[in-house]
């Protein structure tokens, strides 16, 4: 650092042997530190191990884009057999629960009250109207508006049933040339839980490496231990460095803890290797760290450091990333936005990851663009932290 | 006993070699002159205080001292190292201990110490030997596997020392170190600090105590940002040596009498102490007027040792005047009863942690009564449930002969509460704190108006109205926090900590208006941890580990602690003594318990 600052202090104190170089030891004491500070520290454990196995739970079972067993009510009024038949068609699917009813008002009041989601009704005239030679509705559908998403399943999916139910009557109707089968890759179930908790990943790993190392560091300012440790020899890389690789092997062991869950518990496929998963974390962890760091070197507040790290870290991965909403969905300027989000290019490598396989093509711009963002937020922490107090 | 720095300093450099070379050193934040350009010297072998009140410029110095802030003019060397150039060396010849000690409150004693043993450069090897003296030097020995969040404040104090002489540092620097530490742990340190200095390093104490200057051989005296004497204590208390009187035998109107001595135009200064009254006359002035203060009086006037703290406020020109405006305006305190607050039993409980083990004490109507002890005793804490802020586990408190458990929006009304820093609203101005503490206290219309324009025009605050309190100096801060805390007019004022962290100029302003309203018949419940301050008060109670273990007037108190060793015992000699006694009561309470 300084020529001439180990002559001014020859044969002085055995002090100046220390040298002012990078130095191992320091380092280590000061990883050796960090580590026992999170390891007694109750809400590290709790950061790092119990929240990620809630959120993914969460993610899991809790939260599910898929429709499935919606409850909905089918009025029968008609005795006709082709009623009873269609009724039963109704109950014979496994998207929708039917509570059976021979009046309106039995489940009208259902569905008010929440316990349904709407009812069908098939109607007295029934067999008349399906005799007609015009085209007339054969059943009412009545949906609950108030959840758009699933009202509109709802009337789709009891057209569908009645369509299904009405082709299968014509028995005399020659078999269509063509047949379309849908088919969906990666996630032939489509399943819900499949593509969203290997993104659950992504926000276990965002919490740890931004939320977890802004407050860290922001405490040792809090408590005055930085002054302490600036007034050593240690120089700002051994402090920095020596405060991120406990967090970085805490991130790399959280996110290890989460794949066994995905893969054991939720049956969520790994098809890629786990080398890539690895690698993929650890570069993820770069501008995730690199974000915490930054935050905390310019508020030096903890209160300050979690709101900031919530709505810079933690917002934007859980709603830009793609992880619940496609970005392909968002207007134009979101879109944009989305590029300076390192959690984009996570969510959508360990969907291909846990989904795909192996798909370097795609990992590797990702891996660049969170190389990128981690190597800019570094340069910029380091620039905002001094070996002093001056701000 | 070998201390551990039996350094190579005194070999290599002499005592009285400079240490620290501060030349024409200048620091400002934004707009603020943190230090105003001055130059000076520390010296090798010598314990040098850096003395001045809060926001003189300490701190400030001492992180230029060990290279954490850059000075924007002037420059200081240290062990020959420019503090600038040779950053990185400064941080190897320097220990450093800031405030709040800077330690890892979850790692252990040990573990703090291998951390900055390895910090600092030191070999493994060399670890268990230099541990092995340190520990002993601190007596920290048997609680290596503690963990530093769990010490005691003067074992913290201890390990952050242990830890800023890693390394054998030739300068070290301690930022406040005594706050929040008893005086027992106090002078263990300043034990330490001797050895040290013995052996040839050079140590700064910065300290906002101003009696603690005179234990140092060398003082730095800072002064918002100036440097207003350099050398040693002596040298400053002998210019008033020939002006420091006790006016003795005043007793009952010693309140009244430091009044009228205050408002002599040759007196600069006074305070009570005890039973007495201390003064210090102007420089060139006579004796004439106090004499004849005396002689009306029915006192005796006798000479007595300087101070440092009188001397300090003598060099800034005096302090103020004896007459309270406030005090002056208010009607005399009407009470039904003579007992202003008592307490029987009070207890408090949190979980199985005692903070208030059944304390029990009245204080008269217009008594001046302090609540006393070191950090953690239970102070703050009984202090609270007299004034219905914490409800008590068990026992009674009353305020006025009402019931706090039952009557507390009744008993608050009659007592006005000013909380320790000032605690005000720095987002609003001067003249809305006033109007907010009006309404919470259910002042209406043109009541309310009379009564804040009375309190600005007492506290002299007009020009500030529209500023905000964040931007007031210190003294008017003070100032309007009273206000606010008087506005409805209690017959009951209690005051934690009102003057911790105030120059001694402002603190003498306070004691003014307490005075005075003592006087009118005012009940003053105070906490303070300026030991000289309790002898304002007509009665001190001192807690000790949640309990009251002395209860009496500060001359009595000090009476009991006379010995061959401390004739004529200060407060802190007292408090040490009293402490001291509790302890060894407890271990002979403890051994006996175990023979039976």
């Amino acid at each position: 650092m300084n020529g001439n600052v180990e002559q001014v202090r020859e044969g002085m104190a055995p002090a100046g042997r220390a040298s002012h170089k990078f130095d191992w030891r320091r380092l280590l004491a000061l990883v050796r530190k960090e580590s026992l500070q999170a390891i007694r520290d109750p809400s590290t454990i709790l950061i790092a191990f119990v929240m990620p196995v809630v959120l993914l739970f969460l993610f899991a079972y809790a939260v599910s884009l898929d429709v499935r067993e919606v409850r909905i009510g089918v009025v029968l009024e008609s005795d006709a057999a082709s009623a009873q038949s269609l009724a039963a068609a109704f109950a014979g699917t496994r998207y929708l629960k039917v509570t059976p009813a021979r009046d309106r008002r039995e489940v009208a009041e259902q569905v008010v009250s929440g316990k349904l989601r709407g009812f069908v009704v098939i109607p007295q005239d029934f067999e008349r109207r399906l005799a007609s030679p015009v085209a007339q509705p054969l059943v009412q559908v009545i949906t609950d508006g108030s959840q758009p998403n699933t009202a509109n399943f709802v009337a789709n999916y009891a057209q569908g049933v009645v369509q299904s139910w009405a082709a299968g009557r014509r028995v005399s109707a020659p078999p269509a040339a063509i047949q379309l089968e849908p088919r969906y890759w990666f996630n032939a179930e489509l399943e819900s839980r499949r593509a969203l908790v290997p993104g659950a990943i992504a926000i276990v790993m965002t919490i740890i490496g931004t939320m977890l190392t802004a407050l860290v560091v922001a405490r040792e300012w809090e408590r005055g231990t930085m002054e302490a440790i600036l007034s050593t020899p240690a120089s700002v890389a051994e402090i920095l460095i020596g405060k991120l690789l406990p967090y970085f092997i805490l991130g790399m062991l959280a996110t290890l803890a989460s794949a066994a869950l995905a893969i054991f518990v939720f049956d969520v496929p790994l098809r890629g290797s786990l080398l890539a998963l690895l690698t993929l974390s650890a570069v993820f962890l770069i501008p995730a760290l690199g974000q915490g760091l930054l935050i905390s070197a310019v508020t030096k507040n903890q209160f300050l450091a979690s709101q900031i790290a919530l709505f810079s870290g933690f917002l934007p991965s859980f709603l830009l990333s793609g992880f619940l909403f496609e970005i392909d969905a968002m207007p134009a300027p979101i879109q944009a936005i989305t590029y300076l989000i390192p959690a984009r290019y996570f969510v959508s490598s360990l969907q291909t990851v846990f989904l795909a396989g192996d798909v370097w093509a795609v990992f590797l711009p990702n891996l660049a663009a969170m190389a990128a963002i981690g190597v800019f937020f570094f340069v910029i922490a380091k620039r905002k932290t001094r070996k002093n107090l001056e701000s | 006993m070998n201390a551990y720095p039996a350094s190579d300093i005194t070999r290599e450099r002499g005592k009285d070699s400079p240490a620290v070379i501060i030349d024409n050193v200048a620091k400002h934040f934004a707009e603020v002159q943190a230090l105003r350009g001055f130059s000076a010297e520390i010296r090798y072998g010598r314990l040098t205080g850096l003395v001045g009140p809060d926001g003189a410029g300490k701190t400030t110095l001492m992180r230029i001292m060990t290279g954490l802030l850059v000075p924007n003019g002037g420059s200081v060397t240290l062990a020959g190292l420019d503090v600038v150039r040779d950053n990185a060396a400064i941080h190897v010849a320097s220990g450093y201990m800031p405030q709040r000690f800077g330690l890892y409150e979850d790692l252990s004693v040990v573990e703090n110490m291998r951390l900055y043993a390895r910090l600092r450069g030191m070999h493994a090897d060399q670890h268990s030997e230099i541990f092995e003296s340190l520990l002993e030097f601190t007596r920290l020995g048997p609680f290596t596997q503690r963990l530093a969040g769990k010490l005691s404040g003067g074992m913290k104090q201890k390990l952050g020392l242990a830890c800023a002489l890693m390394a054998k540092p030739e300068v070290l620097l301690l930022d406040e170190p005594s706050v929040g530490v008893d005086p027992v742990s106090r002078q263990d340190l300043w034990r330490m600090v001797q050895e040290l200095t013995d052996e040839g390093m050079a140590v700064v104490w910065s300290t906002a105590y101003l009696d603690e200057a005179e234990r140092c051989e060398s003082v730095l005296l800072l002064n918002e940002g100036k440097l207003e004497f350099d050398g040693p204590p002596q040298e400053l208390t002998d210019r008033i040596k020939q002006r420091s009187f006790r006016l003795t035998g005043v007793s009952d109107a010693r309140r009244a009498v430091l009044s009228r001595a205050l408002n002599l135009r040759t007196v600069g200064d006074g305070v009570i102490q005890g039973d007495a009254v201390r003064v210090v006359l102007r420089a060139d002035a006579g004796h004439a007027e106090i004499d004849a203060l005396a002689a009306e009086v029915g006192a005796q006037l006798e000479p007595v040792q300087p101070r440092f703290e009188d001397a300090f406020i003598d060099l800034l020109g005096g302090g103020p005047g004896g007459t309270s405006a406030l005090a002056e305006r208010m009607d005399p305190v009407k009470l039904d009863s003579d007992i202003a607050v008592s307490c029987k039993d009070l207890t408090k409980r949190f979980g199985v942690f005692t903070a208030t083990d059944s304390v029990s004490f009245e204080v008269r109507k217009g008594e001046v009564f302090g609540l006393l002890g070191p950090n953690g005793a239970g102070k703050s804490t009984t202090f609270k449930m007299l004034c219905g802020l914490l409800k008590p586990t068990s026992g009674k408190a009353h305020v006025v002969g009402l019931d706090l458990r039952h009557a507390t929006g009744a008993a608050k009304s009659q007592l006005g509460y000013m909380a320790q820093k000032f605690s005000l609203y720095g987002l609003l101005s001067v003249r809305q704190n006033l109007e907010f503490s009006a309404g919470v206290y259910g002042l209406e219309g043109a009541a309310k108006r009379e009564r804040i324009d009375e309190m600005i025009e007492t506290f002299d605050l007009t020009r500030y109205l529209a500023t905000s309190p964040d931007s007031l100096p210190l003294g008017y801060k003070q100032r309007l926090a009273l206000a606010c805390s008087l506005m409805h007019g209690p017959p009951v004022l209690f005051l934690d900590e009102p003057t911790s962290g105030v120059d001694p100029i402002t603190r003498r302003e306070f004691w003014t208006h307490i005075n005075g309203l003592a006087r009118k018949g005012v009940t003053v419940m105070v906490t303070t941890h300026f030991m000289d301050e309790a002898e304002y008060c007509d009665r001190v109670a001192l807690m000790y580990r949640a309990k009251l273990i002395a209860l009496d007037t500060p001359d009595a108190l000090k009476r009991d602690s006379r010995s061959d060793e401390h004739p004529d015992p200060t407060m802190e000699d007292a408090f040490i003594h009293l402490v001291e006694s509790a302890d060894l009561e407890d271990e002979t309470r403890a051994s006996t318990k175990v023979a039976a």
